[in-house]
């Protein structure tokens, strides 16, 4: 398999085999999470939680002020990630063709900015699960899993932009193949947070809100 | 062979030049525009025009196969009297279905003629690609299948360039779902230097470039998909005078739109540019009047292995070429039937679990604690 097929295997057959992976999975994921319902409350129910568990969804995607350093790695990379995927204008398009909503995308220069500052994130955060021993203790196997496969999408597509490697047809046949890794990994690891994180918010907060405690 | 062509084909380049009307400087600034289009040392240009002018004719055997006869059509665009089809003339084309006056019996003698006399010589160019299912039988020319007849006359081939995607990579006949079972040239031969000249038609000045580079330097430096890496070394892309526009984000979104009307990238209207390795965007066509890009149309990609099988030519490279939203839709139902059902499974398994629970009493854990 040449370069050629190799993308054109990613565009057409990889791609639909992994949407179905990812969209199957996620969608399982979800309804059995929903299913599953609430324990029975056995103490006096003190309001209906739903404003609670809003706020919880909000609060706890603002910062905290512990270890500042992780933190804002972590933010930089979440940010880059959203705005890399959203908003350059090749993926805008394939959003579009999916879709049928086309958003606007920015200039090359300030995706190229962010995917940098994305990287470089990721790898501290990487580095600092390995120096910090609880960080350390707490990291599983998957937990790298899901870093790499979120990693390898963001080199692949600095290195195809910038035609670093071989061959741009080839880098780009290899960034495709590893977000529809990504794809597949998505419910298949902690990476299922990308659709579950304002469920379980929300379920916290609403919980704590129920028995009158402050989340 | 006659006389004549014998004479033809013993006649030097130069001689014929003179002939013909051609100054030695005219020769001389073909030879360096050929020379600086491939991308070699100014004395290359010199050392081209000795080798060419030195020259006797090479004989050149033209299989068209499974084609549409336009990388011939392309090939004599090269304007009158430009050095570049002068120089076609040069060459003792042996055998072309459309090009010779011959024949019936009389085309097929030629060919057997020519591959007779410079046996082990002639550069054979084959345009169209080879139909291979069913032992061949879906092409035949004079009763021969494309197949046998192609075997036949690569054996005794100094070299065989492939002019045209079908003849380089099966191009349209190989497209899916490829009744035929076409194949190119180089699926088939294995023993023989082969040149990929690829194109849906070709640049005329590459096909003749590459020719001219054969004649004088032997087969010039090929890339992984045996193009001559002078001519698609580079990206249509890379050397795009839109580049800029696709740098700052600038698209055209529909080809009569304000953006189209300004000149921007056809990125979001499908242009393969990125893909696409060729020299349109700087040789250009039609004597270097203008190439797709310039005339507003996306790239399609016409260069590369099966350009037809990439999906729609008037959606962004970006994007999935089987639909992945309707995947999507089907997955998005297949996951929820299964995950209702698994909803009600865990349900049942929740309250079975309930209904056969035995409250521990203290009696059970003081049996425990002995």
């Amino acid at each position: 398999m040449n370069e050629v097929e190799l993308l054109n295997w990613a565009r057409g057959p990889g791609l639909a085999y992994a949407t179905v992976i990812m969209v199957f999975g996620l969608t399982i994921r979800v309804i059995e999470i929903l299913s599953l319902g609430r324990p029975k409350e056995l103490a006096k129910v003190r309001s209906s939680g739903t404003g609670d568990g809003l706020k919880l969804v909000v609060k706890r995607s603002l910062p905290e002020p512990r270890n500042w350093r992780f933190i804002t790695a972590s933010y930089i990379f979440h940010i880059g990630l959203l705005v890399v995927i959203f908003f350059f204008i090749p993926h805008t398009q394939f959003f579009r063709d999916v879709f049928g909503v086309f958003w606007g995308g920015w200039p090359n220069y300030i995706i190229d900015f962010f995917t940098v500052l994305s990287i470089a994130a990721m790898m501290y955060t990487l580095v600092q699960r390995r120096i910090d021993p609880s960080r350390r203790i707490l990291t599983t196997v998957s937990d790298y899993v899901a870093w790499l496969v979120t990693f390898i999408p963001f080199v692949t597509g600095y290195m195809a932009f910038h035609r670093l490697g071989p061959d741009y047809t080839l880098m780009l046949a290899l960034h495709i193949l590893s977000v529809e890794l990504l794809m597949i990994a998505l419910p298949l690891t902690k990476l299922t947070h990308a659709v579950t994180f304002a469920i379980s918010r929300y379920y916290t907060g609403s919980s704590m809100g129920r028995r009158g405690i402050k989340a | 062979m006659t006389p004549e062509e014998n004479n033809e084909t013993t006649e030097t380049l130069g001689q014929n030049l003179i002939g013909n009307g051609v100054s030695r400087r005219t020769f001389l600034k073909f030879c360096s525009t050929v020379a600086s289009a491939m991308a070699l040392p100014p004395t290359a240009a010199t050392a081209m025009a000795e080798t060419l002018s030195k020259a006797t004719r090479q004989s050149v055997i033209w299989l068209s196969f499974q084609e549409c006869t336009g990388c011939t059509e392309s090939i004599t665009r090269s304007h009158k009297p430009t050095l570049e089809s002068l120089i076609f003339d040069f060459v003792s084309l042996d055998y072309h279905h459309t090009l010779q006056a011959a024949s019936g019996d009389a085309a097929e003698h030629a060919r057997e003629e020519a591959q007779k006399a410079h046996k082990g010589k002639y550069i054979l160019i084959v345009d169209g690609a080879i139909p291979v299912k069913d032992d061949g039988v879906y092409s035949t020319i004079a009763g021969i299948t494309n197949l046998q007849m192609l075997k036949d006359v690569a054996a005794d081939a100094a070299a065989i360039v492939s002019v045209g995607s079908c003849a380089a990579f099966g191009g349209l006949p190989k497209a899916d779902p490829n009744p035929t079972g076409a194949v190119a040239v180089s699926d088939i031969i294995k023993d023989k230097p082969i040149i990929n000249i690829p194109g849906c038609p070709p640049i005329p000045v590459v096909m003749t470039g590459v020719l001219a580079h054969v004649l004088t330097f032997g087969i010039p430096e090929l890339d992984s998909h045996g193009r001559p890496v002078a001519f698609f070394g580079e990206s249509i892309h890379d050397r795009c005078y839109r580049r800029p526009f696709y740098d700052r984000g600038l698209f055209a979104k529909a080809f009569d739109d304000e953006g189209a009307r300004k000149g921007w990238c056809l990125f979001e209207v499908g242009c393969k540019g990125p893909t696409t390795h060729n020299a349109c965007a700087t040789v250009k066509w039609n004597n270097g009047t203008s190439f797709p890009i310039q005339s507003g149309h996306g790239c399609i990609g016409c260069s590369e292995p099966d350009f037809w099988d990439a999906g729609s030519f008037y959606k962004a490279l970006s994007t999935g070429s089987m639909n992945p939203g309707e995947w999507a839709t089907d997955a998005l139902l297949a996951g929820a039937a299964v995950g209702v059902a698994s909803g009600i499974l865990n349900k049942a398994s929740k309250s079975k679990a309930e209904k056969n629970h035995k409250p521990v009493t203290l009696e059970d854990m003081g049996g425990k604690n002995e």
